[in-house]
């Protein structure tokens, strides 16, 4: 079994909608959405829910008012500003650090459980799905990440799948990083704009220092070949697999509107294109 | 005044219309706090005039005086540190830098050091004041890079702060205290999927805002309908456009490319004030 990861560093360059194309292309899978706080892979696959779960994770400091002496000590040590001087705790600023409690000398403070989100085993037109989401202004994404692909990995060992295709998050930092640990290759998804290399760049150097297989597609590649042709060449200089180019086609959104993937939409350029991709990625599967 | 441009979805056109307004408009200070994938400098070009490194505390233990009590693991709500029998190992990269262990540590043994997360960079491009931060490669942790840069902020000026996309943590901290949120967003199912998140954390946030639909002939009537149907102010609409997105994927601004697009943007501006 192998696990691929889509991610971007830049937000929109189509990380889901080629996700969503490989869920119809590749057999025997399990489709993961890890971009937990903006997830979109469920508009194109219409999971049905079959297990709908809490995601708990972290604490928030209350402060017990009949209890508090206001000495202040709390309001001294949080390093975090989240304790204001009528000695109420903002739980937005909180990170559950739990020092307060600690210092607390009237026992005033206690740490209630955070309900973080939600997660769930879904089935799809296309097989299995494991999704979440997390709650609004949540922390701890970078853990419900690895949650989530820890149920998708143990639903693909049971059923003897051959892939796990998980749909990254934008960015570079704790939610990528929880979605590359681990990871068989992770294909980076670009556009031919300055802020997609840079972007690209960027999450390709965390994808490497954490010693990941990097490979890399140029969607929207017609946008502007003179940037098309330096992202061909960067990659060339630092020794990564272009698996291919993908059109611009507004085909793609309007397959999108009809909550459809670009596989099941139509026949053109752009989805022979990502179905080359699928092919191509699919070589990883006999390396060892 | 404080203006954030933020968007849920990333991709739907942040970074163009925080530059844009930013250029259209006098006495600004542009910060952008999307950290992991900084992009404003791209159009802006600012000269950068500093660079000043940011830090975390992480604890670091004397293992000369540490009698291997295990007082400091306990403490961490982060599973930071793992105390062995002769030996304390500390993972920095899940460290939050909250302090706990080193004050509570019953022998003094855990002193805390610096921990470099990324930098700030400061600067300006004629009259517009330009402050980034930059996430170091394989950090987790945005939200205190983010604090960092705007520390910078300068009141005296319409602060325009561009915004990491998400709903999570480091968007939180890149949002708070902001007068008013212009949310970007495309009318496709995605984005109008993204934007309603996005709205959920405003209005936690309690911030005045309103919507800038770009690519506004791309995808369906949906996102308008449901501006309508919320009462939410449409403020700008930005159509498709092969000429902008080349401009864009040059690292040009529209408001060059396009120099009618400047009125568009003041007015956005006027919009906002009102």
């Amino acid at each position: 079994m192998k696990q691929i990861v889509v991610i971007s560093g830049k937000g929109g360059t189509g990380k889901t909608v080629i996700t969503g194309a490989f869920a119809a292309l590749a057999k025997n899978k399990v489709m993961a959405d890890c971009d937990v706080d903006a997830a979109d892979l469920h508009l194109l696959l219409k999971p049905k829910i079959k297990e709908r779960n809490i995601f708990k994770s972290g604490v928030t400091a209350v402060i017990d008012k009949s209890k508090c002496t206001e000495c202040g000590k709390c309001i001294k040590i949080c390093r975090f500003n989240a304790i204001n001087k009528d000695f109420v705790v903002d739980p937005i600023s909180c990170e559950g650090c739990v020092f307060c409690s600690f210092v607390c000398p009237a026992e005033a403070i206690k740490m209630e459980k955070n309900v973080s989100g939600e997660w769930f085993i879904s089935d799809t037109r296309f097989g299995p799905m494991v999704h979440a989401k997390l709650g609004i202004a949540e922390e701890n994404s970078g853990k419900l990440v690895s949650l989530v692909r820890q149920k998708a990995k143990e639903i693909a060992e049971k059923r003897k799948c051959d892939w796990v295709i998980i749909d990254g998050a934008p960015g570079i930092g704790c939610p990528v990083i929880a979605s590359l640990t681990g990871i068989d290759c992770a294909l980076v998804i670009t556009e031919p704009t300055l802020s997609g290399l840079h972007d690209a760049d960027r999450v390709i150097g965390v994808a490497r220092h954490f010693g990941i297989l990097v490979k890399l597609v140029i969607n929207k590649y017609d946008l502007n070949i003179d940037i098309t042709k330096k992202i061909e060449n960067y990659c060339r200089d630092n020794d990564i697999q272009v698996l291919g180019k993908v059109i611009f086609d507004k085909s793609i959104v309007k397959a999108m509107v009809e909550g459809k993937t670009i596989i099941e939409y139509r026949d053109g350029k752009a989805k022979e294109e990502i179905a080359a991709i699928w092919d191509r990625l699919q070589e990883i599967k006999e390396k060892r | 005044m404080i203006i954030s441009v933020a968007s849920g979805k990333g991709g739907t056109g942040k970074t163009t219309v925080a530059v844009n307004l930013a250029l259209s408009i006098p006495n600004v200070q542009l910060l952008d706090c999307d950290v992991e994938e900084p992009n404003a400098h791209i159009f802006i070009k600012p000269s950068i005039k500093n660079r000043m490194p940011v830090f975390i505390l992480v604890p670091e233990v004397d293992k000369t005086r540490c009698n291997f009590c295990g007082k400091c693991k306990e403490v961490c709500a982060y599973n930071a540190i793992a105390v062995l029998k002769k030996d304390v190992l500390v993972f920095k990269e899940l460290c939050h830098g909250c302090g706990a262990c080193a004050y509570l540590c019953p022998e003094g043994a855990i002193k805390e050091v610096n921990k470099e997360i990324g930098f700030v960079e400061i600067g300006e491009k004629d009259n517009l004041q330009f402050a980034h931060g930059k996430l170091k490669i394989g950090e987790a942790m945005s939200p205190p890079l983010i604090k960092a840069v705007k520390q910078y902020m300068n009141p005296t000026r319409t602060v325009i702060v561009d915004i990491p996309p998400g709903t999570s943590c480091p968007v939180i901290e890149a949002i708070k205290r902001s007068d008013y949120c212009v949310l970007v967003t495309e009318p496709t199912p995605f984005g109008l999927y993204d934007l309603i998140l996005a709205i959920e954390v405003i209005r936690k946030l309690k911030i005045p805002f309103g919507v800038v639909i770009n690519r506004a002939d791309l995808g369906n009537r949906k996102t308008e309908d449901y501006c309508h149907k919320e009462n939410i102010p449409i403020l700008m609409k930005i159509p498709f456009k092969k000429e902008i997105a080349k401009a864009y994927s040059r690292g040009e601004i529209i408001i060059e490319t396009l120099p009618e697009y400047k009125k568009s943007f003041q007015q956005l501006f006027s919009k906002i004030g009102t």
